[in-house]
């Protein structure tokens, strides 16, 4: 079994030596050393960021700009950290994000108030999650090709919904939420949401058996099923977590752009699973952590910010950020090989 | 419809007559013309009158935003205006090999006229020309083909001209001001559309020395994109006389992201023409104070070129006998002054 593992890793090559799983406390200080690493980056861009812009970067309004531009892919990121870690992919985030941020914004549901659009958000991510999970769990279909087919068919429903329209938000609680005024000790709500997202996440993948269930998946599927473990069950919990958190951006986004609109959500899929890899999850499952998927979607959101401020231009942008993706990973690859 | 025949056979009729005659069939045959015409006053021009019975078929891209709803609406209601057209609309696409397969099925069904309105206009231009070749002649709707033998006429907007247009605009506002800053929100940056606005509004500011853009950022044309790089630039930029936004539906987020940064100080204007946009400045209580057109309108205007082109006249309030080659739409600037008179042509 170990032998058919290890072919993927030659791509890591220095990470795990010579096809011997690793013990468990290596890969948790494997995962420290990996966290540092990305720390650091963060701290070189704050750096580059404070000395181009000292005056507008260095600023609390900034900082929780930041925070609430990352909010809403950082909570998409949570959840397709699960679902990499267990050997899957996500691709309709975008989609589900896109669907129930319509769902949640039409005119009938907007009657309803606040909770009518925080409920309808959540549930549509949900069964979206639902239909994931029950394809891939119970009818076999690889995740790459049932998410795909439900991002192209949420994709479609919501342009169904909207008809083409953006739908502005008139419920006053929710635009609220997004106010200055109702910031909390400083801390934009949206952001307080963000972080409860990610300890919830660290603490169900790092102090549950849902968590270690969620690794014994990604590491070996079949060992995991001879442990006693009931993968199809735990795939399907998967995908409905993807989708709760899609749920949960949907209204976050909602909140933040006042509206909803068939074209939300563009690219999500590719940011989370970047900002996932980047943080050290393995594409091909087993291992990753919530602190350095979030430190990802972080590094993604200064650079953006550190542009803007700088007055770059999209072509520039794009360029640095292929290059900085790159030079993350391989900091990351060195630092985690010289210890 | 067959009580009346065409304005063509009347003009023939009474082509020898009496030039107090002329004037008067013209009088009664076409109500775009005046009675003080110059003397090719009986040239056969499209009107509301029914003519030859005429199939246009419409293409376009997938209406998955605003503006290209508002183009196949206004496509439909002009077409649904006319007893004598029947409109054969397809199902929206933005895959170019599903368009030109779309296209190709209205040419085999051997419509009059086309209207396309292209999901990528260098991609199409073959099935343009095919349709030409076919002798179906084609009205080209705002994204341009790579020939122009590959339609016969032309319509679009402007975008040089919005750009221009929010220029002037902004810079009269501001001219007395020393030293004025103003930043711009451009639309997706790939597009060359989003190019020859940014260099019409340049060239526009150039006229007045003492505005100085000192920023301009590329948003994606939704939402979402606009509230974000609408509150970088708020970041960066700690004081602000005017904003200039390519795009309406981009603007319901930069507004998103100006109210939530508390910012007031500023004039802001937008593009498109949403309706909105439109609400917002006639309601004149924030910094959205004007918006420049990009006229979907311009789909009902191909509609009557197509129109004409099947019925071989030429439009109403121009002498010549055909229609033209190209037409550009104007990029109006609507303000509280006159938002009133565009309320009806406001997306959503």
């Amino acid at each position: 079994m170990t032998q058919n593992v290890s072919p993927p890793r030659d791509s890591t090559p220095k990470v795990s030596p010579a096809g011997e799983p690793p013990a468990w406390r290596a890969v948790l200080f494997r995962a420290d050393v990996r966290t540092l690493s990305l720390l650091g980056v963060l701290a070189a861009l704050i750096l580059i960021g404070g000395i181009t812009k000292p005056d507008q970067f260095l600023d609390t309004r900034n900082l929780q700009l930041v925070l609430t531009q990352a909010s809403v892919i950082g909570v998409v990121t949570v959840g397709m950290t699960f679902v990499i870690i267990s050997g899957g992919i996500d691709l309709s985030v975008g989609a589900i994000v896109a669907l129930a941020s319509v769902w949640a914004t039409t005119v009938a549901t907007q009657e309803y108030g606040f909770g009518g659009i925080l409920f309808t958000a959540v549930i549509v991510g949900l069964g979206c999650g639902l239909v994931n999970g029950v394809l891939i769990a119970y009818g076999g279909m690889v995740p790459f090709i049932a998410t795909l087919a439900m991002l192209a068919s949420a994709r479609g429903l919501a342009l169904q919904i909207t008809d083409g329209r953006t739908q502005i938000v008139t419920v006053d609680g929710v635009l609220d939420l997004g106010e200055r005024d109702s910031y909390v000790l400083g801390v934009p709500p949206l952001v307080l949401v963000f972080a409860a997202v990610t300890v919830i996440g660290w603490l169900v993948l790092n102090r549950t058996t849902f968590g270690r269930r969620t690794v014994a998946v990604g590491g070996n599927a079949e060992a995991a099923r001879l442990a006693g473990i009931d993968v199809r069950r735990q795939r399907l919990y998967l995908y409905l977590l993807s989708g709760l958190c899609c749920g949960i951006a949907a209204f976050l986004l909602i909140v933040l752009a006042g509206s909803g609109q068939n074209t939300n959500g563009n690219l999500y899929e590719l940011d989370a699973i970047a900002a996932a890899i980047i943080g050290g999850t393995l594409l091909t499952g087993g291992r990753g952590t919530i602190v350095g998927s979030v430190l990802g979607v972080l590094i993604f959101t200064t650079i953006t910010n550190i542009f803007a401020l700088n007055n770059l231009q999209s072509d520039v942008q794009q360029i640095a950020k292929g290059a900085i993706i790159v030079a993350a990973v391989l900091v990351q690859r060195r630092t985690a090989s010289t210890t | 419809m067959p009580k009346t025949p065409s304005t063509s056979r009347r003009g023939l009729l009474f082509g020898a007559a009496a030039v107090s005659a002329g004037v008067l069939v013209t009088g009664c045959t076409s109500n775009e013309s005046g009675d003080d015409e110059p003397a090719a006053n009986d040239q056969p021009a499209a009107d509301d009158k029914p003519g030859k019975q005429v199939t246009i078929g419409f293409a376009g891209p997938q209406a998955d935003h605003g503006w290209l709803n508002a183009i196949n609406d206004n496509a439909k209601k002009r077409a649904g205006k006319y007893s004598d057209v029947t409109l054969e609309i397809t199902e929206g696409s933005n895959d170019t090999a599903q368009q030109i397969g779309q296209i190709e099925t209205l040419i085999n069904k051997k419509v009059d006229v086309l209207v396309i309105l292209p999901a990528d206009g260098k991609a199409l231009t073959q099935v343009g020309l095919k349709a030409m070749r076919a002798g179906i002649p084609v009205v080209n709707l705002d994204r341009i083909f790579n020939t122009p033998q590959a339609y016969r006429c032309w319509i679009g907007g402007d975008n040089y001209g919005m750009g221009l247009n929010a220029g002037h605009y902004i810079g009269e506002k501001l001219k007395d001001k020393p030293d004025a800053r103003v930043v711009e929100l451009a639309g997706l940056d790939n597009l060359e559309l989003t190019k020859q606005r940014t260099q019409g509004f340049d060239d526009a500011l150039k006229n007045y020395p003492n505005i100085k853009k000192v920023a301009r950022q590329a948003a994606e044309f939704t939402v979402e994109s606009g509230q974000a790089k609408m509150a970088q630039l708020l970041q960066a930029q700690s004081q602000i006389d005017a904003l200039w936004n390519h795009d309406d539906d981009q603007g319901v987020g930069a507004l998103r992201a100006i109210e939530q940064a508390g910012r007031d100080e500023f004039l802001m204007v937008g593009g498109a023409g949403a309706l909105s946009a439109f609400e917002a400045i006639k309601a004149d209580n924030g910094v959205l104070k004007a918006t420049v057109l990009y006229p979907p309108t311009m789909a009902a205007s191909a509609i009557d070129l197509a129109r004409a082109l099947g019925q071989g006249k030429g439009v109403g309030g121009l002498a010549e006998f055909e229609i033209p080659s190209s037409v550009t739409c104007y990029s109006a600037v609507v303000d509280k002054e006159n938002v009133d008179q565009y309320m009806s042509t406001g997306f959503k």
